[in-house]
């Protein structure tokens, strides 16, 4: 075994059993935290990759936004900020089995594709995947049409958000 | 000898490979290890530097106070740092009964490391850099998000409603002034055509801040935002809430707290040179020897840091929905405006001659400056007409 797969297997199980914690613990707060180390095991993982700016998008975004609103979401909304709650409801089971089919269909798709037992090639010199990545957002052939439609999507977003939180005098 | 003065890590390196390797140690085993070995003497150094600036930090604040500082230990005081680390060493270690001790206790030490990690990508020299990252100053945000995390964990961790307040507040600095940060980078970014520190810092032909004195402005006051430094400080404001998101901390665990504010500082200041003052260049000087490279980025750093305990020694505190309208109503249009100007100004005039290239780009800035501070005088001189008038007329029908 190579170091780069022993790296990824602890870094692996860290990021399942953390995400496990998740749905697991009875404190809201403990729950958001467990959720930020699950979000920073899979940068982990995309580092592993080479995808260094995916890697980096991910801690800004999901680990400086969006796991800070969730935790403050539970800081505003609860009248008392140790409150714990029952660990599931009653659709646990369809949680679970949902969970547990896209990880077959994952699995099987992984297990019967051709990639699965290839070793993957060295990147050539000078491979720079943020200005393929810059090039490829703006490029007519590449992915312009959506990077505009999401940005358009998002620009709605906020105008809505900033209509609903609008104090009419 | 003479590669050793031109690149003296990878000599350092080398010598340490062929040394574990002679010893019988597996290459890649090696390897690891002299990795392993460069960021413990990088932490090593950083936390000596660390202790130096509490020292540097209580001279000058007492400097700005009219008064002496430490002045009895070793020459100019120079022992009282390591007098201070060891009163918080023997210190009592509290855990509040009601706190959680996990979140409480990993607090401290996140806050600390979302500083170490910024040395990673430091250049101090060309060749003296740990790595160098094409995604540099997106890297810088990203070691912040895990400080904003870490202020939060101290916050609900210690059981404490003035540290929950303080945290609040921190947070909502943080999380504001990050946009306004982002956007300044990106200034550098566009003028480098790439986010690695080395490859912006190759490019300050003409230092960026000649540029773009005004990204540089922004910079500055969103950095001393992040670093939750006054007059960005009412996250700790001790005269409202005690002291914020640290108050339950004692001894070491405080200590990481305070050390950990004074190296961001310093770690800022040198960003602040990096992106906008040329980082280790001066003068084809860091062209001779990475060795005078180092120090050069390191004074410079010093200047920025000294720059910023000067606006913190001179500046009030600021009310929060003063410093929230000033960031959402004023920086962040200013920065998002200033970045639309810059890439047109700088497309349209690139291939110009560098005397025009320079002149257009200064100008932009500051006809940019001048409109957005004229725009919020007279947006400020309509609001306190508002308030004014009926004050005015009291006296009159009385």
């Amino acid at each position: 075994m190579s170091l780069q797969q022993i790296i990824f297997l602890v870094v692996a199980a860290a990021t399942v059993g953390s995400a496990i914690m998740v749905v697991a613990s009875r404190h809201l707060i403990h729950a958001a935290l467990w959720l930020v180390a699950t979000l920073f095991s899979v940068a982990v993982i995309y580092t592993l990759l080479n995808a260094g700016f995916l890697a980096v998008v991910q801690v800004v975004i999901y680990i400086g936004a969006i796991a800070i609103l969730f935790i403050f979401a539970v800081m505003l909304t609860r009248r008392d900020m140790r409150d714990t709650g029952p660990q599931h409801n009653r659709n646990w089971w369809l949680g679970a089995l949902i969970g547990l089919v896209t990880f077959a269909g994952l699995f099987s798709v992984l297990f019967f594709s051709s990639a699965f037992n290839k070793t993957p090639a060295p990147l050539p010199a000078g491979y720079d995947a943020v200005s393929l990545l810059g090039d490829a957002l703006v490029s007519p052939n590449a992915y312009v049409l959506p990077f505009e439609v999401a940005s358009v999507l998002l620009l709605a977003a906020l105008v809505g958000a900033v209509y609903v939180a609008f104090n009419r005098k | 000898m003479t590669q050793f003065l031109t690149d003296p890590l990878k000599v350092l390196a080398d010598w340490l490979q062929g040394l574990f390797t002679g010893w019988g140690m597996a290459p890649d085993a090696a390897h690891v290890l002299i990795a392993f070995l460069g960021v413990f003497l990088l932490i090593a150094l950083v936390m000596l530097l660390d202790i130096f600036l509490v020292w540097v930090e209580r001279k000058t604040v007492a400097r700005f106070q009219d008064r002496i500082g430490p002045n009895r230990l070793g020459p100019y005081g120079l022992i009282q740092p390591f007098a201070d680390i060891i009163k918080l060493l023997i210190k009592e270690d509290i855990t509040p009964r009601a706190a959680d001790w996990v979140v409480y206790n990993l607090a401290p030490i996140l806050s600390m490391a979302a500083v170490l990690i910024l040395w990673a990508i430091i250049p101090l020299a060309p060749v003296i850099l740990n790595v160098d990252l094409n995604v540099g100053a997106l890297y810088l945000i990203a070691a912040g998000a895990i400080g904003t995390l870490a202020v939060i964990m101290a916050g609900w961790g210690s059981h404490n409603k003035y540290a929950l307040i303080g945290a609040f507040r921190q947070i909502a600095v943080l999380v504001s002034f990050e946009i306004p940060m982002v956007t300044t980078l990106l200034i550098p970014t566009l003028l480098a055509g790439t986010m690695g520190l080395n490859g912006i810092i190759e490019a300050q032909d003409i230092w960026f801040v000649l540029l773009s004195p005004l990204g540089a402005a922004i910079f500055l006051i969103a950095a001393i935002a992040e670093l939750g430094r006054a007059p960005f400080d009412m996250g700790e404001a001790e005269s409202e809430i005690v002291a914020g998101f640290n108050i339950e901390y004692s001894g070491m665990k405080f200590g990481m707290f305070y050390a950990g504010e004074l190296l961001h500082a310093f770690t800022f200041g040198g960003f602040w040179m990096i992106m906008f003052f040329g980082g280790y260049r001066f003068f084809g000087l860091e062209k001779v020897s990475p060795f005078l490279a180092a120090p050069i980025l390191l004074a410079k750093a010093m200047l920025g840091y000294w720059i910023i305990m000067w606006v913190k020694y001179t500046m009030m505190r600021i009310r929060i929905d003063h410093m929230l309208a000033f960031n959402w109503k004023f920086l962040t249009p200013v920065a998002l405006l200033l970045l639309m100007v810059t890439a047109l100004v700088h497309s349209m005039f690139k291939d110009a001659s560098t005397l025009l290239y320079v002149l257009t780009m200064f100008g932009s800035n500051v006809a940019v400056g001048l409109g957005a501070l004229e725009t919020a005088r007279q947006h400020s001189r309509r609001q306190r007409s508002k308030v004014e008038k009926p004050v005015r007329s009291a006296p009159a029908s009385a």
